[in-house]
């Protein structure tokens, strides 16, 4: 069993990553297409809520994506700043568009869910606005990284964004039972007893949770072996020049 | 096929259409700058090599 810092190694990520991609691509597609025919096709209109309740399959992934990338870019960024490993600096980078676009797919299908609900598409609310601020946080992260032309200066300032970020992750997860207020309700799920939601809909919402995350991790490589090949491009560009 | 929506079909209809129309984005962008910056590199060490 090889360790996990070999992974750190360019060349092992690539060759790694070169087999794996294609198998979570294809697992990506075929669990997400699942979770989300099964949730729009197949599952019965809430009482309450009408077919509203159907966006849940999508705003509930994307927010989760949302968070937990940003928590994957803090670990990434982390061990840049500890152990100084390139891929991981590059796999944070390569994270971060991802993860602004489920911010993004949260916020919009949010607005969209919350208009018939709630009768106002925004609200200042704490699970929303902090939600917005790590939007913006995910913004301003890609555009220093676009800013920055040294590497490794921009993996260091971007990783320090990061750990300042890494409080509006938070908040976005725990926003609705710090304050608890607002319009935005607390957990739909929990492993907690009494339960909120009915399997009818958990089924199809774990598939799509899975689903969601292995888009991710596919990406993630896809991308991350483009910021690899990308560095590599830049440092044989200057060696060229400086010859 | 089509499941009756009701009065919130607009609202759940572009809820789907907008997040994968974002994903599907983002996937093409993801695959087509890696094939550039694929193309790119694998230039720059034909050149390399050929220049010794």
């Amino acid at each position: 069993m090889a360790s996990f810092w070999e992974y750190a190694n360019p060349l092992k990520f690539m060759r790694t990553s070169d087999w794996l991609l294609p198998i979570v691509a294809v697992a990506a597609v075929v669990v997400t297409t699942t979770g989300l025919i099964w949730g729009f096709f197949f599952t019965p209109d809430d009482f309450r809520q009408g077919s509203t309740v159907k966006i849940v399959f999508l705003h509930v992934p994307a927010a989760m994506m949302a968070i937990n990338i940003w928590v994957m870019m803090l670990v990434a960024s982390l061990v840049w700043l500890i152990r100084r490993h390139h891929v991981s600096a590059l796999a944070a980078k390569a994270a971060a568009p991802i993860g602004l676009v489920m911010t993004l797919i949260g916020l919009i299908t949010g607005a969209v869910w919350g208009q018939p609900m709630w009768g106002t598409w925004w609200a200042w609310d704490p699970r929303l606005t902090s939600f917005l601020i790590l939007f913006l946080f995910y913004l301003g992260y890609i555009a220093l990284w676009a800013a920055i032309d040294d590497p490794d200066t921009g993996a260091d300032l971007t990783a320090v964004l990061c750990l300042v970020g890494s409080v509006f992750a938070v908040l976005s997860r725990y926003a609705a039972i710090f304050w608890n207020q607002g319009l935005h309700q607390g957990a739909s799920l929990s492993v907690a007893p009494g339960t909120r939601m009915d399997w009818a809909y958990k089924a199809p919402l774990y598939t799509c949770m899975v689903g969601f995350g292995l888009v991710f991790v596919a990406l993630l490589l896809a991308g991350t072996r483009t910021e690899i090949r990308a560095r590599r491009m830049k440092a044989l560009v200057a060696r060229e020049r400086m010859a | 096929m089509m499941p009756d929506l009701g009065r919130y079909a607009l609202e759940v209809s572009l809820a789907y259409v907008v997040s994968l129309g974002m994903i599907g984005a983002l996937a093409l962008f993801y695959w087509v700058r890696g094939r550039a910056v694929k193309r790119q590199l694998a230039e720059i060490e034909t050149r390399r090599g050929e220049n010794g």
